[in-house]
């Protein structure tokens, strides 16, 4: 039998199970909470801070992505104090990154109420990582939520190919010691594109499109299939351009059973041999 | 004038176990071994210790958690990695009397039944590290060690060097640090007396309060009250520079003016300002020379004594250039896990140089405000929460005209 217990949120009663986090609870009270990093199928990093709360009893506001819940917990999700952490994280990151490729991020920060204008000064300059066939990386798109470093490691791929380097403002995702992916320990299994909310990491096909102004999702199709490589099962979606009958991205439905999203890199990648 | 107490054997000659032992040291460790555990911890309680690497925290609440923890391994963390700018009085401490220091962990690791010593010293530290480590060697020869660790073996003292990194004195990031990975600061809860190193019940303590344990033990759990305040008891070491005749350690007791330490270090007449607390502390002004320095004498004047550090500076000085440089600090040190910090503490110092050169105006002091409520109420650690403590302290001081030369 599941725990349950009452906590308040914004002064009125809801219910919480016991073992999960202060932003489940919100969801299911169908309070509107922004978030970044947290992902559902990833360990919370806890670092972007969209999702924080005041949370009576503590001097600093708590992320709602990473605190479990306990009896009685008081809650406020629209005091001054929150609203204004939260547009100031938008703000800064609006400040710091390139976020074309990131509408979500947009969507949300316009929803905080932020202001492009507010902090100005250095922004990334990372220059674009394009070594390798399968996907690229320009981390002047980055917001290091984490979630590659996650699922490239202990949280999905267990490869452990992508780390956190440098500190501060010059701290960002490094492969290997620093070096090219192929040098590193990386299997292009694509998990951390899957997971990246930034468009920081693209698959080369859908990144040579864009470049070439070519990507049009109005024009895609969404194939499901089951990936004809092994036997474990794994459900594909294969995007496939109705004009050219071309695939131009494969994808798995996050809340398969078996594949969570993730999958490796013949399923994602090895899908050539359909266009020969 | 008062008599040193933790700095008793400054002007000693060379320290051994030999003279220490002659000296009335490891008095206290018998003391410890004679009453048992709980009562130690109760000693410590009593005492009224607080931590003193700037939280304040409850010394014996920390140790009776994890004495009383289910869990039977543990661990003693101590935090020599005085890295905050201004702050150098763990380090004398360690040189001055290392074998105090070491006998304070030998109590601290019996009364909490530890499996373990770490003692995490700053990296640059590299004399302090030597002569810990040969003063734990004599005791362990001396068989002092013997019977600490559970089960009646001998504890194990490991002495790490940290790597140059401020946010690894950080109790979190330091527990990481030790483990092998990235220095970076995990959520509390759960405190480090649940899960800390290694994710087992963990006291971890400064090198200046684990100073005052062995005459706790040794003189009794009301000793430390027969200096300092009611709320303050005990001694203080401040670290000053800056500005002064006489910059060095010195030691106080708590509630002492702060002009007394001023004169100690042959401070001018002519200072304009002080940083006390470190980079996280605040500016002090002339108006406040007469604070007492305890607790709650900082508080009731919106201060902080932090780690007991005090910087000064003369009519001469630049406070915007020197909140620059904070800033700087800030944004060095930041570990870049969170957005507030990791962003904020580069605009933050961007603002702030445009301050100094003159460039930036009232917009400026406006969003150094705003960004500061940002970074204080959303970033996961003490660094990011206080980048902006000394700094807004700067621009309130100046709304109240406290910068007119
Ligand atoms: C950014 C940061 C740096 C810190 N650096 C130190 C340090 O160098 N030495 C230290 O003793 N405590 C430092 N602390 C405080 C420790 O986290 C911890 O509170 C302290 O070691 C506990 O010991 P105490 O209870 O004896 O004071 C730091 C805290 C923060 C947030
Ligand atoms: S493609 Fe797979 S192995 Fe390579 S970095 Fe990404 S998650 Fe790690
Ligand atoms: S590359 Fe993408 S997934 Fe990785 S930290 Fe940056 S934004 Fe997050
Ligand atoms: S507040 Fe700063 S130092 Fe602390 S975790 Fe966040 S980025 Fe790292």
């Amino acid at each position: 039998m599941q725990d349950t217990f009452a906590i308040l949120i914004d002064g009125k009663e809801a219910a919480a199970h016991a073992g999960e986090t202060i932003l489940d609870a919100l969801r299911r009270a169908q309070v509107d909470t922004p978030t970044l990093c947290t992902h559902e199928h990833l360990t919370p990093a806890k670092a972007c801070r969209a999702c924080v709360v005041e949370l009576k009893g503590s001097r600093a506001l708590v992320a709602s992505c990473e605190r479990k819940v306990e009896p009685g917990m008081e809650l406020r999700t629209d005091s001054r104090r929150v609203l204004e952490a939260r547009r100031g994280v938008f703000e800064l990151l609006l400040s710091q990154n390139d976020v074309s490729a990131a509408p979500a991020l947009v969507l949300q920060a316009e929803r905080a109420g932020a202001d492009r204008e507010r902090y100005r000064g250095q922004r990334y300059d990372r220059g674009l990582h394009d070594d390798n066939e399968l996907y690229v990386r320009d981390y002047d798109k980055c917001i290091l939520c984490y979630r590659c470093v996650e699922a490239c490691g202990p949280d999905v791929q267990n490869t452990f190919a992508l780390t956190v380097a440098g500190r501060g403002f010059s701290a960002g995702i490094a492969a290997g010691y620093g070096e090219s992916l192929p040098d590193s320990a990386c299997v292009f299994c694509g998990n951390c594109v899957a997971v990246c909310p930034t468009g920081a990491l693209m698959d080369k096909r859908e990144h040579t499109l864009r470049a070439e102004g070519r990507w049009d999702e109005s024009r895609y199709d969404v194939v499901q299939t089951t990936c004809s490589y092994c036997g474990v099962g794994c459900q594909l979606e294969l995007h496939v351009d109705r004009r050219s009958n071309q695939i131009v991205k494969v994808t798995s439905p996050g809340d398969h059973s078996i594949t969570q999203g993730f999958l490796c890199v013949k399923g994602r990648y090895g899908y050539s041999f359909v266009e020969a | 004038m008062h008599e040193p107490v933790l700095l008793r054997r400054q002007g000693h000659p060379d320290a051994t176990l030999e003279a220490y032992v002659a000296d009335g040291g490891l008095k206290g460790f018998a003391r410890t071994r004679e009453i048992g555990q709980a009562a130690t911890v109760a000693v410590v309680t009593e005492s009224g210790l607080v931590g003193r690497g700037g939280a304040g925290f409850p010394t014996g609440r920390k140790w009776e958690s994890v004495r009383t923890a289910a869990e039977s391994e543990r661990y003693f963390v101590l935090n020599a990695d005085e890295s905050e700018p201004g702050t150098f009085k763990d380090r004398v401490m360690i040189e001055t009397d290392p074998y105090m220091v070491l006998e304070g962990v030998l109590i601290a690791c019996y009364a909490i039944a530890a499996t373990r010593a770490y003692i995490y010293v700053r990296g640059e530290y590299r004399g302090a590290a030597r002569l810990l480590a040969a003063a734990a060697t004599q005791l362990a020869a001396a068989g002092h060690l013997d019977g600490i660790a559970p089960g009646g073996r001998p504890l194990a003292i490991e002495v790490r060097h940290g790597g140059g990194a401020y946010i690894c004195g950080e109790e979190t990031a330091l527990f990481r640090s030790i483990e092998g990975y990235r220095g970076e600061p995990m959520s509390k809860p759960p405190f480090p007396t649940v899960a800390g190193l290694f994710r087992k019940p963990t006291v971890i303590n400064n090198v200046e309060t684990i100073a005052n344990i062995p005459d706790i033990l040794s003189r009794g759990a009301g000793w430390l009250q027969r200096y300092g305040t009611d709320r303050s008891p005990g001694v203080k070491l401040f670290s000053v520079s800056g500005h002064v005749g006489r910059p060095g350690v010195y030691e106080l007791p708590f509630g002492a003016p702060l002009q007394e330490l001023l004169d100690l270090a042959q401070a001018g007449r002519d200072l304009r300002a002080l940083l006390l607390g470190g980079a996280a502390g605040t500016f002090v002004f002339p108006g406040d020379f007469d604070m007492p320095l305890s607790y709650e004498g900082a508080q009731s004047r919106a201060a902080t004594l932090g780690s007991g550090a005090l910087i000064a500076f003369d009519q001469g000085t630049d406070l915007w250039r020197v909140a620059e440089r904070l800033g700087n600090f800030f944004a060095h040190e930041s570990c870049g896990q969170c957005v507030p910090c990791r962003i904020g503490t580069r605009r933050q110092h961007e603002m702030l140089a445009a301050l100094a050169d003159g460039s930036g105006g009232d917009g400026e002091r406006e969003r150094i405000a705003t960004l500061g409520q940002v970074m204080t109420d959303a970033s996961i650690c003490g660094l990011g929460q206080t980048a902006s403590t000394a700094v807004r302290s700067l621009i309130d001081a100046e709304s109240r005209g406290l910068l007119a030369v």
